[in-house]
């Protein structure tokens, strides 16, 4: 055994509900807000002799989604039943895919602080979600809600190539705006759309025969936002730590196996669910109820096709196409339709630059997207519309200032930004002689300021300028302003 | 000519001829229900009231010239494993779901009403389909009407029974091992298992999914036809039922009387060996020579894989599926829930303890265990295997002959209470039919004569997937030479 320091070795099985109108089995609605148990059928709710049909949607979705994680889609897979009984699992089966899922193999790269990882991925495989058990505070008795029960999910299994909890976090957020990206999935948390199961073991060095060793394996399940995750998985290796140095021949992955956890959001801990010896055996065996699933080549292809550019792919292609800084194209990224939004805008654009371009995004357009909680397909504007105002300013017709003005009156009636500017007489004026008169009235009103500027204070400067931005209502091209007083006070 | 007396078919007849009303055919079916089940009792649940409502709707639309479908009126029986939502209950003979009422209409429900038949009442079957004497059933055992003291079969003994003790014109059973061709075969009753996939299982309450097919009862192999073109095709709620495209439903009835000819038939001496009584080999190498005298050659086969190994395949694929599928029952969302329990899993235990009988507990012990980690392999995936062979071994066959006969049970009907005792024994009524479910073909059972005792005997027909339409001219040839549909089971002559 060598001391070297632990290694956290981490893997993630993320479960994410597809975005498709009806369930994995049968006709019903997907639906989160519907009265309980009022999306249901005799196939969803197991009745005596109903038989399963598989979603063709949720074949197609998973197939996309395991594309873009550089998968394949091997020529055969087959439906496996897994069983448990409880309560809120009507056949006391779940229907999964076992040891032919529809997608093996593929990575994702996570961006974290300037820099990418890879993690990859073992297999993308379809199931079915079971229903909600809920123990009302009186204690009577436990209610169970069939809705969600034969929603289609999606489980996304990777390798333990994670190493920080940071690093589990990134790939929770990565893997979802991916899923999002690919509109495989709308992954609303506070929905339970997505749930997590991190893996956790600490690498303790090697042993005689230089192979790795490890700390037990632990499972947190059912983590629901990514806070839980990355806290959950801290706790988890700080715990194997201590139990490490504790007792460093015990704690060992040979010895204890692997372990299931839960996870205390209120008291950030982890606590024992089951033990290595009382792992349950899930009896899977195929499925015979349905057939298997040969996905035909050219259907596979055509799903290919159609997949969108990758938001990993466009944010680096952001940063060399446009010279975009990191930030601005991880935040033009993140969303698929603000991305396609600011391509168009640049292109549409005949004056103003990419870099200018994104500054219009960030705190323009995507600030009314958040203040309004709306999706950028929601507004009543298109790229040609911010091309046209930023473009007046670039060209000096406006100033920036009244640049946002200009694009919030837009949002509002839905005229154009020329149309503005003539109603309200906002165009700026860079008519010297004009302005000469408003500069020398400032330089008189504000003695104190000019003084100052004279004396050296560059400061004072910007006073002057804005006392003459006020005095023009705006209209003022501050550019044409600045050289004035410069030449006024020093010449 | 008593109207119980007619077949399905020449009931049909008469009904369209309006020699006969639907009230008049239903009314005479459900008299000797009346008259002979409280001695059979081949029927768990009967609707009187709702099947006359319903002939009389017939009976307008027959009058008003409309067409009422290949069954316009006809009275069937349905085992009791076939959801119907018209509030009698669905129970699988069990006492789990004793009380349940399924809230929708099996896939060959629907087709037997689009089809204007009569749906008079449920019958009787070992639980959950599991056993071959109906002694299974969680109720009551059913008798066999050529011999009350003796069993129908199973696990579809009360609609064998039905169709003998001509109660009804003709019913449905399951056949996952046998079930419909060895209670046909002990009550002298045509019955048919159709190749998987033909018949949507959609509605029928599974006992081994990959085994379980819907197929008719009835008294000639006319009307096992007609009950048949009325349930086969395609059901998209069934993924494992053939589109019509790749196999279209034929017309079973069009050329029924026509002969296959030239005839090579496979006779495997597996099926002759050890365990076959002697009068039941003479009654059926006697219908072989039935046969050869109407120039159907006989070409001795070997099955290799298909008797002792097929049983024991039989049982861990059935076994390990049925432990599935029987998973559901645990009293949470329908069905018994124990009355007593201190806890959840306590509640499960009770539920099952005491919903289900002995049989079926012992089959989902085996399953279970057959499924579980460390043993897998061994069992449930070594039984696939030679599921396969067992499949090979006909596909091998059937290149050279065009069906394969032999006797349907080792024994014709033996005494109530028998092979109760001994499981083993009672598993071996399946030797020589559960390897056509294993390969998922075709397999017939007619009535091929009667031992000393006046027990009938059944002659074993099967034939590759998809091929009904060639099965029922083969087992036609043989009834054309013969007279067995006439003869009733005594039971019925006592007849006010």
């Amino acid at each position: 055994m060598s001391g070297a320091e632990p290694i956290p070795t981490i893997g993630m099985e993320v479960h994410l509900h597809l975005a498709t109108h009806t369930k994995m089995f049968c006709a019903c609605a997907v639906e989160y807000d519907a009265p309980p148990n009022s999306r249901v059928c005799p196939v969803c709710l197991g009745m005596p002799g109903v038989l399963p049909v598989m979603n063709r949607k949720a074949v197609e979705l998973a197939i996309r989604m395991a594309l873009a994680l550089n998968g394949t889609i091997p020529d055969f897979a087959k439906w496996d039943r897994k069983h448990y009984y409880y309560p809120d699992l009507p056949k006391n089966y779940q229907i999964s895919e076992y040891d032919q899922p529809l997608g093996v193999g593929g990575y994702l790269d996570v961006p974290l602080d300037g820099e990418t990882f890879r993690v990859g991925i073992t297999r993308v495989h379809l199931e079915e979600d079971a229903g909600k058990l809920m123990h009302p505070e009186d204690g009577a008795c436990s209610v169970v809600d069939l809705n969600r029960t034969g929603t289609p999910l999606l489980e996304v299994v990777s390798e333990p190539d994670i190493h920080s909890a940071e690093q589990a976090r990134a790939y929770g957020e990565t893997l979802r705006q991916l899923a999002v990206y690919l509109a495989v999935g709308d992954c609303n948390m506070q929905l339970g759309q997505m749930r997590f199961e991190p893996n956790i073991s600490l690498q303790i060095g090697t042993d005689e025969k230089g192979r790795p060793r490890f700390t037990p394996i632990s499972e947190i399940k059912n983590l629901n936002s990514f806070r839980s995750v990355e806290r959950a998985v801290a706790f988890e290796i700080a715990r194997h730590r201590q139990e490490y140095e504790d007792d460093p021949d015990g704690y060992t992955l040979e010895r204890l196996g692997k372990s299931t956890r839960g996870w205390l959001d209120d008291r950030e801990e982890t606590f024992l669910q089951r033990s290595k010896e009382e792992a349950n055996d899930y009896r899977y065996f195929p499925e015979p109820d349905l057939v298997p699933v040969v996905p035909d080549r050219k259907w596979v292809d055509t799903i290919r096709a159609g997949l969108p550019e990758l938001p990993e792919h466009r944010r680096r292609r952001f940063i060399k196409e446009y010279g975009l800084p990191q930030y601005d194209a991880g935040v033009l990224t993140a969303d698929r339709e603000v991305a396609d939004f600011y391509e168009e805008y640049v292109r549409s654009a005949a004056n103003t630059d990419a870099k200018t371009a994104a500054n219009w995004m960030m705190q323009d357009v995507m600030r009314i997207l958040n203040e309004r909680k709306v999706a950028i397909a929601e507004i009543r504007i298109g790229p040609g519309d911010v091309a046209e105002v930023s473009d007046m300013v670039v060209t000096g017709t406006i100033n920036r200032s009244t640049g946002s003005d200009v694009f919030a009156k837009m949002l509002e009636s839905g005229k154009s930004a020329a149309e503005i500017v003539e109603e309200e007489n906002l165009a700026q004026t860079s008519d010297e002689s004009e302005l000469k008169a408003v500069v020398d009235r400032v330089i008189a009103e504000n003695p104190g300021p000019a003084e100052d500027f004279r004396g050296g204070k560059e400061r004072a400067l910007g006073r002057l300028i804005g006392q003459a931005m006020r005095a023009t209502g705006g209209k003022a091209n501050p550019k044409v302003v600045r050289e004035i007083l410069v030449r006024k006070l020093r010449g | 000519m008593a109207t119980i007396d007619l077949t399905a078919c020449r009931m049909r007849d008469a009904l369209r001829a309006r020699n006969l009303s639907a009230v008049e055919a239903a009314g005479a079916c459900l008299e000797a229900i009346d008259r002979l089940n409280p001695g059979i009792r081949a029927f768990l649940s009967t609707d009187a009231q709702g099947a006359r409502r319903r002939a009389e709707e017939i009976d307008k639309r027959l009058d008003a010239g409309e067409d009422v479908g290949l069954l316009a009126g006809v009275p069937v029986a349905v085992k009791d494993n076939m959801c119907t939502d018209d509030g009698q209950p669905t129970s699988c003979a069990s006492r789990i779901l004793e009380n349940w009422r399924a809230p929708y209409n099996a896939h060959v429900v629907e087709r037997l009403l689009e089809e204007g038949a009569v749906i008079v009442g449920k019958t009787n079957m070992d639980e959950f389909a599991m056993g071959s004497s109906t002694e299974n059933s969680g109720f009551e055992a059913t008798r066999n009407p050529w011999d009350l003291d003796r069993v129908p079969g199973g696990s579809s003994g009360g609609s064998a029974a039905a169709v003998s003790a001509r109660m009804v014109p003709m019913a449905l059973g399951s056949d996952t091992g046998g079930s419909i061709r060895q209670p046909a075969a002990l009550c002298g009753v045509v019955g048919l298992k159709p190749t998987y996939g033909r018949v949507s299982r959609y509605g029928l309450v599974a006992f081994a999914s990959s085994l379980d097919q819907i197929g008719p009862f009835g008294r000639t192999v006319e009307d096992a036809a007609l009950l048949l073109q009325a349930t086969a095709g395609h059901d998209p709620r069934d993924s494992t039922s053939v589109p019509e495209a790749d196999q279209p439903v034929p017309d079973y009835l069009a050329a029924l009387d026509e002969p296959v000819a030239p005839l090579r038939i496979g006779v495997p001496k597996e099926f002759f060996g050890e365990g076959l009584d002697a009068e039941v080999e003479k009654i059926v190498r006697d219908a072989l020579a039935v046969y050869a005298g109407l120039g159907a050659e006989l070409v001795n086969i070997d099955l290799p894989h298909s008797t002792d190994y097929a049983i024991a395949t039989y049982y861990i694929v059935a076994t390990s599926e049925a432990s599935s599928n029987l998973a559901r029952y645990d009293g949470v969302h329908y069905g018994h829930r124990s009355s007593d329990h201190a806890d959840m899993i306590d509640m499960y235990m009770r539920s099952r303890e005491e919903g289900f009988g002995d049989e079926v507990k012992r089959r989902i012990m085996l399953g279970t265990y057959a499924l579980s980690a460390g043993y897998y392999d061994a069992y449930y995936k070594k039984a696939l295997q030679v599921r396969r062979l067992i499949r090979q071994d006909f596909d091998r066959a059937f290149e050279k002959v065009d069906c394969i006969m032999g006797p349907t049970s080792p024994t014709a009907a033996f005494r109530q209470g028998e092979k109760t005792d001994d499981p083993l024994t009672m598993y071996l009524s399946d030797v020589y039919t559960a390897s056509c479910n294993l390969a998922a073909i075709a397999g017939v059972s007619i009535p091929c004569g009667f031992t000393e005792a006046g027990l009938p005997v059944g002659l074993q027909i099967l034939s590759g997937v998809f091929t009904e339409e060639r099965l029922l001219r083969i087992a036609r040839m043989y009834e054309r030479e013969t007279d067995w549909p006439s003869r009733a089971p005594p039971v019925c002559g006592e007849a006010p």
